[in-house]
């Protein structure tokens, strides 16, 4: 650190830099962090330095990873490339886990936030209706969700966001209910705020930090699904995923047991790292762990 | 008590009323004719067939009528006719619901069990190595998708240690075996799908269980139990986990309905012959009235398994009793 920045130290920090401090300094977390930046670019990316037809049969099938050059991770039944079936799942799976987290978050937030604050019968009824929601097995309502409005990348990420808003919306209204009672509230009010002023300007970005982790979470447990989802046979069938290759494949696990191993992998490390990344957040938001 | 009994029981009747609202409302609002709908895409409904359909589900009256038609023949059992199967589904499901619950609770015991156990043992030292385990397992246990942890179990335990049976939940050969036999061949089946379904749930528990002693551990009831020389197993068992345990009936009930999910994709997985698995055909095979059969019931043992966390929960806390 060097003599400038020192200078500054008595000069209050914004909530977001003692967090990014806090966070920098979590191993885990970073090392989360670094994972999730590998895994992004070469999906982005990784075409351009490994080209290869995910789709076209390029050898004979089942050829264990590690024998042919070309093939670092062998061929799936049919003689496809593993290594460019998983650089080209990446995309669609990342996108629509984000897309799902996105509209998880905000039904959860809007619906959260307009129960906690307003209290009485809206809050009730907002509140039956997400348990209403909780009492619907999740994948199951979002396959049966997925097969009527048939799929695509984005009825996927709706059915996700659709099946998995509730606990958001739990989250938030208990940060709601927390928030409205304190005094900058009532000074907001006081000055003649509205209410949605209020609820977006003022409540929202206090309560901010647990959603935030919350958010990062929703999008491990989004991948996981739209992961579950294609396994089934039930993702876009235009589209590569990672959860579609291991469905593909899972007839011949006996035979060959790359195939399906790989993908899973890529599939473990993302929600992984996701998950490192949240539990820093968390840790990094938590006041009474700042001091050590 | 049985005040507070019927009004969750009430409750989640209308619970239950809202699913059929729901299965009623997305037959319609699927793109298409809901006759064709009903009889399945895959059938190749002909038209005495689909007028059949529309005679029966009241297609050709005001939706309100409709809606009056469907809520009376699920109030009779009547969950109408899988076109697929020949069959009513109500008995599709009566046929493939116990190898779900079976499936379910061995893996929610199983979970909540194990990792309770190793939430205690790592909250006795929260420095330690076991407490060091218990974070990183429950972080990985988190990240694996259920579906690939089962099948990397089927790889395992077929090709390298072939000691337990991959699939299927019964072995054909003792179908005549005396009813012992067969009941452990069913539990020998059982092992694998459960433990898979289990394992994610059991890294949550161990994870909240060794919190939530902690916390517990700190307070002056323990200190004092220690203090007139009580075994440290006492104290763990006796004293603290019983103080801990709230947390974790209020997470196993709101659990359920993920493990209901988790099913799904292990019965797939493991052929096991659930309500899962039936979900899993009947989708691929667009065999709608099914499939919404299985939403009614596999909801409904959600709603069942919310009243029961309720009454343990009074059970566990001698304070709430007297409240209605």
């Amino acid at each position: 650190m060097s003599g400038l920045e020192n200078d500054n130290t008595l000069v209050a920090e914004s909530p977001a830099r003692e967090a990014w401090r806090m966070f920098r300094r979590n191993i885990p977390a970073l090392v989360g962090l670094a994972i999730l930046t590998v895994i992004v670019v070469l999906t982005l990316y990784g075409t351009l330095i490994y080209s290869g037809d995910p789709y076209e049969i390029v050898w004979a099938p089942h050829e264990p990873p590690g024998v042919t050059p070309e093939f670092p991770l062998g061929t799936d039944y049919l003689g496809r490339n593993i290594v460019a079936g998983i650089l080209a799942g990446g995309g669609p799976t990342l996108a629509v886990g984000a897309a799902a987290a996105a509209i998880t978050m905000v039904i959860g937030i809007s619906l959260g936030a307009l129960a906690g604050y307003f209290g009485g019968w809206v809050d009730n009824l907002l509140m039956r209706i997400t348990e209403f929601f909780q009492v619907l097995p999740a994948l199951l309502f979002a396959m049966v969700l997925v097969t009527l409005f048939s799929p695509s990348l984005w009825t996927i990420a709706i059915a996700i966001g659709v099946v998995s808003w509730p606990q958001t919306a739990r989250l938030t209204r208990a940060e709601f209910l927390k928030i409205k009672e304190l005094e900058y509230v009532t000074a907001a009010r006081a000055i003649g705020a509205k209410n949605g002023r209020i609820m977006w300007r003022v409540i929202l970005p206090n309560a901010a930090p647990p959603l935030i982790v919350s958010a990062t979470l929703t999008i491990g447990v989004a991948i996981l699904f739209e992961a579950g989802l294609s396994f089934l046979g039930l993702g876009d069938p235009n589209v590569m995923s990672w959860g579609l290759m291991i469905g593909a494949n899972r007839e011949y696990i006996l035979d060959a047991w790359w195939p399906v191993t790989f993908p899973g992998l890529a599939i473990f490390l993302t929600v992984f790292s996701v998950s490192l990344i949240g539990d820093g957040l968390n840790d990094a938001f938590n006041p009474k762990l700042r001091e050590r | 008590m049985s005040g507070f009994l019927t009004r969750r029981i009430l409750y989640g009747l209308m619970l239950m009323l809202g699913v059929v609202v729901l299965n009623f409302l997305l037959i319609r609002l699927a793109p298409g004719d809901p006759a064709v709908v009903i009889a399945g895409e895959m059938g190749g409904a002909t038209e005495e067939m689909l007028e059949s359909i529309r005679e029966e589900y009241g297609l050709n009256e005001p939706v309100l009528v409709q809606l009056g038609i469907y809520l009376g023949n699920v109030i009779r059992g009547d969950l109408g006719e899988s076109f697929f199967f020949n069959q009513p589904v109500a008995g599709l499901i009566a046929q493939r619901i116990g190898p779900t619950i079976l499936l379910v609770i061995t893996a929610q015991l199983l979970s909540i069990l194990l990792g309770v156990f190793l939430g205690v043992l790592a909250a006795r030292k929260p420095g330690g190595l076991m407490s060091a385990f218990v974070s990183v397992f429950a972080t990985i246990g988190y990240a694996v998708p259920v579906f690939w942890t089962g099948i990397m179990l089927i790889i395992l335990f077929a090709s390298v240690f072939p000691i337990f049976p991959v699939e299927g939940m019964a072995s054909v050969k003792l179908r005549d075996a005396p009813w012992y036999v067969q009941w452990a061949d069913i539990a020998h089946h059982l092992i694998l799908p459960a433990f898979t379904l289990a394992i994610i749930y059991l890294a949550q528990y161990a994870r909240l269980s060794r919190a939530s002693m902690l916390e517990v551990l700190g307070s002056d009831y323990i200190r004092t139990a220690r203090a007139k020389g009580a075994a440290e197993r006492t104290v763990l068992f006796r004293h603290a986990l019983r103080n801990a345990a709230l947390p974790i009936l209020t997470v196993a009930g709101l659990q359920f309905g993920n493990l209901i999910s988790g099913a799904l994709l292990v019965e797939t997985v493991f052929n096991w012959p659930g309500m899962g698995r039936l979900a899993f055909d009947s989708i691929l095979r667009r065999d709608y009235p099914t499939i919404m059969g299985v939403l009614f019931f596999a909801s409904a043992m959600v709603v069942v398994a919310n009243i029961l966390t309720d009454l343990s929960y009074r059970l566990a806390d001698p304070r709430l009793r007297g409240r209605t």
